[in-house]
């Protein structure tokens, strides 16, 4: 078979092959080790010496071409195997995926962390203690001895005259102060307890406590740190007030409100400077030292910021109310 | 305490709006919780005199009248008005709705016919005009009432009711001299107090006045008054006073104490002269002493409570009322009532604290008597209260009768405030005329020295402030009238002390994140919970319990979380949610003599599973949870210690759970809690559907993680053989791998059980656990010999040890 008709050969068997299989046969047939390429050069030894080199190239030339044409005719027939795969294995994107959904932590929860995350920034710990406390820590510590007029107001549970389920964490307080010494920089969140029970009370509910002891802490900076606590909390300028209040452990002592939506202004929390009596019961000298002292309702702050309407649903604990909270 | 805002401007009238004022008491500490105004929104309701009266000709109930309004209303026409109450007489001074007027509720006067005749306008009660929730036939009018007079102006009724919540320490403001004594301190107004005059005795009479326990009772006034007529009908202004202050009118004796407790912030008592045999004696109670209260029931009084005894000084009469909280029955003023004995008296607050309590008890007195009252107002009060007396129910007085004990009377207190510690404390300098100036107008006698920052304010109090006996009382009281929105918002300044931080404790947080990114929701449920669910859970456990809840059903501590997340997930059931996953974290409550206060207090991490295991989809096939996808969120838990191979899982039996399918975990030897399935049984008893899966934790054993210690990786390659061994049914997968594990050798770098297989070729009872072998070393590629070594070892011992064989 003369070169040219092989050429032809190659060219109509490249372009009759329909898939890279049939291709690569071709690619044999025509350059592989017994293929017609092999045995055209094999014929080379019978010529002469002297024109080998050239009927060798004239060879080369064709082979090269042939080559090119299989690349070519390769590359066509891959792109279209591709292009059929990525036909066949096109699916609906907008199917769900597989896997487990995610949960979510519960608001009160995410209002706490976000609360103990403004006031780590400013150097205040996180400290627990006890829910079932005695009325030292409860009561006595901090100024309200028994009988105090204000104990009454705590509604408090109870398990005998000497042991109740705590009516605020400032117990936690009275239990830093007995270990630490000032400079003290404190949050105490947690669960406390009142036997009150309607559309505005849970008995159980969630109260963060802070507490700063140091010298020359003065009203202002209980002014100052609640301001920018509540303006970040918010995210948003809320109007706030400080109106004199009483609370036996604190001296002034003062509520804070903010403007509601409606207008109305709205108790979020109370506060003071510690009161001396307080200071001396855990050993610190009035003299020397002053803090700040406050504690805030986490519902009534989560209920704001997520617009929740009724108080008891944190309590039910309802998969599509908890669900909301991702 | 409630009180009618026109009544304090008869005391003090600044010149502002009552929003204004309510605002201002407010933020000066006297929270008003509520302005209410004291009668509905009416027009047109005129004072009437009824000048004819007579049967209606066809309806019983209904009386045909002839109101008289006066020369103004329609050139003095009578109207013709029917009307259906009982006390509708002739001659009675009425308030009239005429036509046009318009009635709380918007609702509109007409003309009308009633069963024929005609009637142009009402005859309104006290609930019509909204003075009164409720009425028995029509409101009666002083007989002096102006006729045609409209009734709003008569009856002043463009007045509101406030209502301040008062703080404990401000027992001063218990009344209207105190209220208008603060609204005078915060206008610089001065206020007018009503005349206070002696009445001139008339009779002689007198009762003797023992102080047995002049501590708790350093001064008691008595005063007689004869003949009085209790059947009087207290004055419309005082009712009206009253009302608006919130106190009902009862008779004229009780309205005039009542009014009085008001006005001047002083409780009074009054006892029936008659019921007192001998003279009085203030005294402790004797042992075992009864006394019936006002409110006909009897209590056993205790011997730290006072009361008031009659008898002789030697303790020999009997308990007529318990002093400063409640009269008694059987010495109180009746209908039958001619002669009383009047008591004006000061009781120490430490006398009265926390007694009424004790006996479920709360009043108008106690409230105010366990704050303290004005040691010196005790002779205005009597003054006040004989006075109106007599205008209203008439009699005779006799002269006041004071027994005081002058050491134990409460005096004014000296106290000083240092310039230093006022600034310092507040942080904001307010001048030196400011501060003089709110002292004096608190009422303080103020005298100063020193200057600049040596100033010192010297005050004296009044005995009547109790709130106030050390500097920082005047401290606040400073800022309170400075106002606290006028102090400025500083941040304060601190030393920039790192805070430490152990790596190895792991947050709470942490181990929540896991399970929330494992699907689960966060609960919160109470800590107090149902006794009957609980002892279905915890048998025989040891609990504590409120011995006052707020229901049965949240009277017990929890001595676990699975109480209250169980509830949860039934709760979830019960509104179409059938797949719960939920986890808590919090406190369960032991009884334990060891621990403080008789109670240990751990905290746990505790987890719920109910329902499918992966949420309804369309290529998962569905599949209920099970022990394994539990014990999979635990195990994600355990990871996070960065210690998993500490926690050793075992089978164990926990009454509350499935006897085949719980572990417990322990670390150390310590417990550190369950993971199972809830035992069918329970499932049934609460009602739950499915299968439900529990855990909890002991957060104490979680809650530290190792610190990585990083070891070099190996370059050489690993060589991986496995193994099918067989093995009894109770042989535990754990038995198996931490025998492989003890004999594997330093080769031996990880271990994976991928397969458990029961069925054809294996025996029943047997099952074959396919086990892989990876095997591995820091210094050089192993030589088949060496692999063959390790797998020879461990097969033997398998052998030997738990009799296992080889699958072919």
């Amino acid at each position: 078979m003369n070169l040219d008709d092989i050429i032809l050969q190659a060219e109509q068997a490249i372009a009759a092959a329909t898939d890279p299989v049939e291709l690569d046969q071709v690619r044999v047939n025509f350059l592989g080790k017994k293929g017609l390429f092999t045995e055209q050069m094999k014929g080379l030894s019978k010529l002469p010496k002297e024109e080998k080199p050239k009927a060798g190239q004239v060879i080369n030339i064709a082979k090269q071409q042939v080559q090119k044409l299989l690349t070519e005719r390769g590359e066509l027939l891959r792109a279209e195997v591709i292009k059929q795969q990525l036909a066949a294995e096109s699916i609906d994107v907008t199917l769900p995926g597989r896997g487990d959904e995610l949960g979510g932590l519960h608001p009160v929860t995410r209002t706490i962390e976000r609360i103990e995350s403004f006031f780590g920034d400013l150097g205040f710990s996180v400290k627990q203690g006890p829910e079932v406390e005695d009325d030292f820590h409860n009561f006595d510590a901090l100024n309200i001895p028994e009988h105090h007029p204000a104990r009454q107001d705590h509604d408090t549970f109870y398990f005998n005259p000497k042991l109740v389920l705590r009516t605020q964490t400032s117990g936690v307080q009275i239990r830093t102060m007995e270990k630490e010494q000032p400079p003290l920089r404190i949050i105490s969140p947690g669960k406390v307890y009142r036997n009150d029970y309607d559309q505005t009370h849970t008995p159980m509910f969630h109260q963060v406590e802070g507490l700063m002891v140091d010298k020359d802490v003065s009203f202002t900076h209980l002014k100052g740190v609640l301001h920018d606590f509540l303006h970040h909390f918010f995210e948003e300028e809320v109007e706030i007030r400080f109106r004199p209040s009483y609370f036996p452990f604190t001296e002034p002592s003062a509520e804070v409100d903010i403007m509601g939506k409606n207008g109305k202004w709205l108790e979020v929390l109370g506060c003071g400077m510690v009161h001396p009596n307080v200071l001396r019961s855990v050993g610190i000298d009035p003299e020397v030292y002053t803090g700040f002292a406050f504690g805030m309702g986490v519902e009534r702050l989560t209920m704001l910021r997520y617009g929740v309407n009724d108080l008891r649903s944190f309590f039910e604990n309802d998969l599509r109310f908890l669900k909301q909270f991702k | 305490m409630k009180f009618s805002e026109s009544w304090l401007r008869e005391w003090v009238n600044p010149a502002i709006s009552s929003d204004e004022l309510a605002h201002q008491i407010t933020m000066a500490g006297l929270e008003v919780d509520a302005v209410e105004p004291v009668a509905g929104e009416f027009s047109g309701v005129l004072i009437g005199e009824v000048v004819e009266c007579g049967p209606h000709p066809d309806a019983d109930k209904l009386q045909v009248t002839k109101i008289n309004l006066g020369p103004d209303f329609n050139d003095g026409e009578l109207v013709d008005i029917v009307c259906g109450a009982k006390n509708c007489r002739l001659g009675l001074k009425v308030a009239v709705a005429t036509v046009g007027a318009v009635l709380p509720g918007d609702f509109k006067i007409k003309k009308a016919k009633l069963r024929g005749v005609p009637s142009h306008g009402m005859l309104c009660s006290e609930s019509e005009i909204g003075l009164a929730d409720n009425a028995d036939g029509i409101m009666e009018l002083a007989s002096d009432a102006p006729i045609g007079k409209c009734v709003r102006e008569y009856l002043d009724l463009n007045d509101v009711t406030i209502d301040v919540d008062l703080t404990a320490n401000r027992g001063d403001c218990l009344g209207l001299k105190g209220l208008a004594r603060e609204v005078g301190v915060l206008n610089s107004l001065s206020v007018t107090e009503p005349m206070i005059t002696a009445v001139t005795p008339t009779i002689d009479d007198t009762v003797a006045i023992t102080l047995s326990a002049d501590k708790a009772c350093p001064r008691y006034l008595g005063r007689v008054i004869k003949n009085i007529d209790v059947n009087a009908q207290t004055p419309l202004w005082m009712v009206e006073k009253l009302r608006r202050c919130g106190t009902r009118s009862i008779d004229p004796v009780v309205d005039v104490t009542n009014y009085v407790l008001l006005e001047q912030g002083h409780p009074m008592h009054a006892f029936d002269l008659a019921a007192i045999d001998g003279g009085i004696n203030v005294r402790y109670a004797a042992k075992g002493e009864k006394l019936v209260l006002l409110d006909e029931n009897e209590v056993t009084l205790s011997e730290q409570t006072l009361v008031i005894a009659d008898g002789d000084d030697k303790g020999n009469g009997k308990a007529l009322a318990m002093a400063g909280i409640f009269g008694g029955l059987a010495s109180g003023v009746t209908s039958e009532s001619k002669d009383i004995f009047l008591e004006s008296a000061f009781f120490a607050p430490l006398a009265i604290l926390g007694k009424a309590r004790q006996y479920g008890l709360h009043t108008d007195a106690s409230h105010r008597y366990e704050r303290g009252i004005d040691p010196q107002l005790q002779r205005d009060a009597m003054e006040r209260a004989t006075q109106l007396l007599l205008e209203i129910v008439g009699g005779e007085a006799g002269p006041i009768v004071e027994a005081v004990s002058q050491e134990n009377i409460p005096t004014e207190k000296a106290v000083s405030l240092r310039r230093a510690k006022l600034d310092s404390r507040i942080g904001h300098h307010i001048d030196d005329v400011t501060v003089t100036n709110i002292l004096t107008r608190l009422g303080f006698s103020v005298t100063e020295t020193g200057v600049d920052a040596e100033k010192v304010w010297t005050v004296v109090v009044p005995a009547y402030r109790f709130d106030i006996s050390i500097e920082v009382d005047l401290i606040e009281e400073v800022a309170r009238i400075f106002g606290y929105n006028n102090i400025p918002n500083v941040s304060p300044k601190a030393t920039l002390a790192m805070r430490e931080q152990k790596e190895a404790v792991l947050s709470v947080s942490k181990l929540r994140n896991v399970l929330v990114n494992r699907g689960y929701q966060e609960a919160i449920t109470y800590s107090f919970v149902d006794p009957k669910v609980q002892a279905q859970l915890h048998p025989g456990q040891a609990t504590m319990t409120l011995p006052h809840p707020i229901s049965s059903e949240m009277s017990e501590m929890r001595v676990s979380l699975w109480t209250g997340l169980l509830q949860s997930v039934a709760y979830n059931q019960n509104r179409q949610q059938s797949r719960v996953r939920l986890f808590e974290t919090g406190l369960r409550f032991i009884p334990d003599e060891n621990a403080e206060n008789g109670v240990r207090q751990d905290n746990m991490i505790a987890g719920i599973l109910s329902g499918q295991r992966s949420e309804e989809h369309w290529d998962i096939e569905k599949s209920a949870t099970d022990f394994y996808d539990i014990k999979a969120d635990v195990e994600a838990l355990l990871k996070l210690t960065s210690n998993e191979s500490a926690y050793v899982f075992s089978k164990a039996e926990v009454d509350a759970l499935h006897p085949g399918q719980t572990a417990a975990i322990h670390k150390n030897g310590v417990l550190v809690g369950y993971v199972g399935a809830l035992h069918p049984e329970l499932e049934r008893k609460l009602g739950l559907n499915g299968r439900t899966l529990v855990f909890e934790l002991l957060l104490s054993e979680v809650c530290t993680q190792n610190i990585p210690q990083a070891r070099d990786i190996s370059r050489f390659p690993a060589n991986r053989r496995d193994i099918a061994v067989v093995v009894e049914e109770q042989v535990s997968a754990n038995n198996v791998l931490q025998l492989i594990e003890k004999v594997g050798g330093n080769y031996l770098v990880d271990l994976n059980l991928f397969d458990v297989y029961r069925g054809n070729g294996i025996e029943s009872g047997f099952k074959s656990l396919a086990i892989a072998m990876i095997l591995q070393d820091n210094n050089k590629t192993l030589e088949e010999k060496d692999i063959t070594d390790v797998v020879d070892r461990v097969v033997d011992t398998l052998k030997t040890e738990l009799n296992a064989s080889l699958r072919d």
